[in-house]
C-alpha cells in the first residue's frame, strides 16, 4: 500500500528537480501551484526550494476569482514544513500576516506556529487588536475578519503568560471554534485543567463537526485527563485514535524528559499503558 | 417471550421507517443492542446505506452476535459496494471467525482505506484459532504472521500500530515467537512514530520481555 509519491497533474511522478523547475516558471500557474504544495509535502528543504517558495510568497500573478492569492497560500504552508533552518522564513511569513487575503493570513499563522519561533508573537497579537468586539463576520464571506482560530492556536504554542489577558476574552466569543481555540491556547500557556475541561465538554456537543474539532484540540494539547472522554466520544474511531496518539506521545515526551533527568532507561508509565489500552479498543 | 418478540419487531420496523440519518442511527443502535440473530440480515443491509454512524452501530451489533453472522456476511460480500465491503471486513475482523481470514489477509495488506487495513491487521491476530482443525492451525497462524510483518511497514502509523497489536495477540498463542519478538524489538526502536514504538515496547513487556532488547548492558 503506497500513496506516498505525489504525481504531476499529467500523471508522471514529480522529482525534486522537476518541482524546482515548475515552481520557478510562471507560464503554467497550475504546475507552479502544485509544485509549491509538493515541495512542502515531500519536505524538500534544500535552499533552492526555500528560495523559490519565498519568491512564490510574493507572487501577484496567480489570483483567485475572489482576489485571493492561491500560490501564496501553498507557499506559506510549505514553508511551515521546511523553513526551520532559514532565518528569512519567519519574517517573510510575518509579512504575510498583513496580506489582504484572509487565507494567506490563516496559512501564515499556522506555518509560524509549526516553525515554533516566538519572534512571530507580536505580529500575531497585533491581529487581535480590538479584541472580541472587533472579531466579527466579514459581510458576504464565510469567515471572520481575522483567522482567529489559527492566531489563537499559534499563540498557544509560541507565547507565554503575557498574552493571557489578550487571549482570555476570546473564551467568550460567539463562535464555538474560536472559543475552543482560546481554551486550547489558555491551557497550553497556563496548564490549568479548567481550560482543557472546556474542550472535554465540547466532546458531547450535538454537532459532529465540533466534537471532531475538540478531539483534535485535546490531542494537540495531549490532555491526559481527557483520554476516557476522547475514547467515548461519538465520532469516527480514526479521529479518536489520532487524538489519543497525541495524548500518548505527550506522555512519552514527559516521561522521556524525567527518565533522562534521572538517567534511567525509558520505560512506559502506567498512564501510557492506560492510553494504549483505550487505543487498542478502537482499532 | 412475547415482549421480546415485540421489541425486536419494533426495532426492525424503526430501522425500516427511519427517515433521517440520526433516526436511522438511533434505530440501528437499538436493534444492535438486542443481540438477536434475527437482526443479522438487516444489520448487514445497513452497511450499504452510506451512513457511517449507523454502519458503526451495525458493525458493533454484528460483532456482538459473532459467529452466527459470518456465513451471511461472506455470502453477501460480492454484492457489496465498496463502502459496505469495508464495513463487512471490519465486522469480520471483530468476529475473528477463521472463515474470514483469507479476506482479512488481503484487506490488511491491500485495502485502499486505512481504517479497513487497521481493523484487518488487528483481526489477523485475534482469529478464533481453536475453531481451526489442529493440523491446519499452525499454517493459518503463519499466514497471519507473514502478512502482519508486511503490514508493519504500512505508510500509516495507525495501521502499523494495529499490526503490532495483532502480532502481540498472535505471539501469545504461538510457542515459537522469536521472529515476532525480533520484529517488535525493531519497531520499538526504529519506527518513525513514537506511539508505534511505545506500543511495540509494551507488546514486548506483555510477552514477558522487559526493558531494552537491543542493549544487554543492564545485567
Amino acid at each position: 500500500m503506497s500513496d506516498a509519491a505525489p504525481h504531476n497533474p499529467d500523471g508522471k511522478p514529480l522529482t525534486v528537480d522537476q518541482a524546482l523547475i515548475n515552481i520557478n516558471q510562471v507560464a503554467d500557474k497550475g504546475l507552479r501551484y502544485y509544485a509549491a504544495w509538493w515541495l512542502g509535502k515531500m519536505r524538500s528543504n534544500q535552499p533552492e526550494a526555500v528560495d523559490a517558495l519565498l519568491l512564490a510568497l510574493e507572487d501577484a500573478t496567480d489570483r483567485s476569482p475572489d482576489g485571493g492569492y492561491p500560490l501564496r497560500r501553498n507557499a506559506a504552508r510549505a514553508l511551515g514544513k521546511i523553513g526551520q533552518n532559514d532565518t528569512r522564513v519567519v519574517p517573510a511569513l510575518v509579512t504575510c500576516l498583513g496580506c489582504d487575503d484572509y487565507y494567506v493570513r490563516e496559512t501564515a499563522a499556522q506555518a509560524l506556529e509549526s516553525l515554533n519561533d516566538s519572534a512571530a508573537v507580536p505580529a500575531l497579537v497585533a491581529l487581535l487588536d480590538g479584541s472580541v468586539e472587533a472579531a466579527v463576520q466579514v459581510p458576504g464571506k464565510p469567515h471572520l475578519v481575522q483567522p482567529y482560530n489559527a492566531i489563537l492556536e499559534a499563540l498557544g504554542t509560541l507565547a507565554d503568560g503575557e498574552v493571557v489577558p489578550i487571549i482570555e476574552p476570546f473564551l467568550g466569543h460567539e463562535v464555538p471554534q474560536v472559543r475552543n481555540a482560546a481554551a486550547r491556547a489558555m491551557y497550553q500557556i497556563t496548564e490549568e485543567a479548567q481550560y482543557a475541561e472546556r474542550l472535554v465538554t465540547v466532546l458531547s456537543h450535538d454537532q459532529l463537526q465540533l466534537r471532531r474539532a475538540a478531539l483534535m484540540d485535546l490531542g494537540a494539547i495531549g490532555y491526559l485527563a481527557g483520554a476516557d472522554a476522547i475514547a467515548n466520544t461519538l465520532a469516527e474511531n480514526s479521529m479518536k485514535l489520532i487524538a489519543l496518539k497525541g495524548v500518548l506521545e505527550h506522555q512519552l515526551t514527559d516521561q522521556a524528559g524525567q527518565n533522562q533527568a534521572e538517567q534511567q532507561p525509558v520505560s512506559l508509565s502506567a498512564d501510557s499503558r492506560r492510553v494504549m489500552t483505550l487505543m487498542d479498543g478502537l482499532l | 417471550m412475547a415482549p421480546v418478540l415485540k421489541t425486536f419487531e419494533i426495532c426492525l420496523q424503526a430501522v425500516n421507517d427511519a427517515d433521517s440519518a440520526q433516526g436511522l442511527l438511533d434505530a440501528v443502535e437499538d436493534l444492535a443492542e438486542l443481540n438477536d440473530k434475527r437482526a443479522i440480515p438487516t444489520l448487514i443491509q445497513v452497511l450499504g446505506f452510506n451512513n457511517p454512524g449507523a454502519a458503526v452501530a451495525a458493525v458493533e451489533g454484528l460483532i456482538q452476535i459473532g459467529v452466527p453472522a459470518v456465513s451471511l456476511l461472506l455470502d453477501k460480500l460480492d454484492g457489496y459496494n465498496y463502502g459496505a465491503r469495508a464495513w463487512a471486513i471490519r465486522a469480520l475482523a471483530g468476529i475473528g471467525d477463521p472463515r474470514g481470514q483469507a479476506l482479512l489477509l488481503n484487506a490488511a495488506a491491500n485495502d485502499f482505506s486505512l481504517s479497513v487495513r487497521r481493523a484487518a491487521a488487528r483481526g489477523l491476530g485475534t482469529i478464533r484459532w481453536h475453531d481451526i482443525p489442529d493440523n491446519e492451525r499452525e499454517g493459518a497462524m503463519m499466514q497471519s504472521q507473514t502478512v502482519l510483518f508486511q503490514v508493519t511497514k504500512d505508510d500509516e502509523w495507525v495501521v502499523r500500530y494495529a499490526a503490532v497489536v495483532g502480532l502481540e495477540a498472535l505471539a501469545l498463542k504461538l510457542t515459537e515467537t522469536g521472529n515476532i519478538i525480533q520484529c517488535l524489538s525493531q519497531l520499538s526502536h526504529h519506527d518513525d512514530t513514537a506511539a508505534v514504538q511505545a506500543r511495540a515496547q509494551w507488546a514486548l513487556e506483555n510477552l514477558g520481555l522487559t526493558g531494552n532488547q537491543d542493549s544487554n548492558t543492564q545485567s
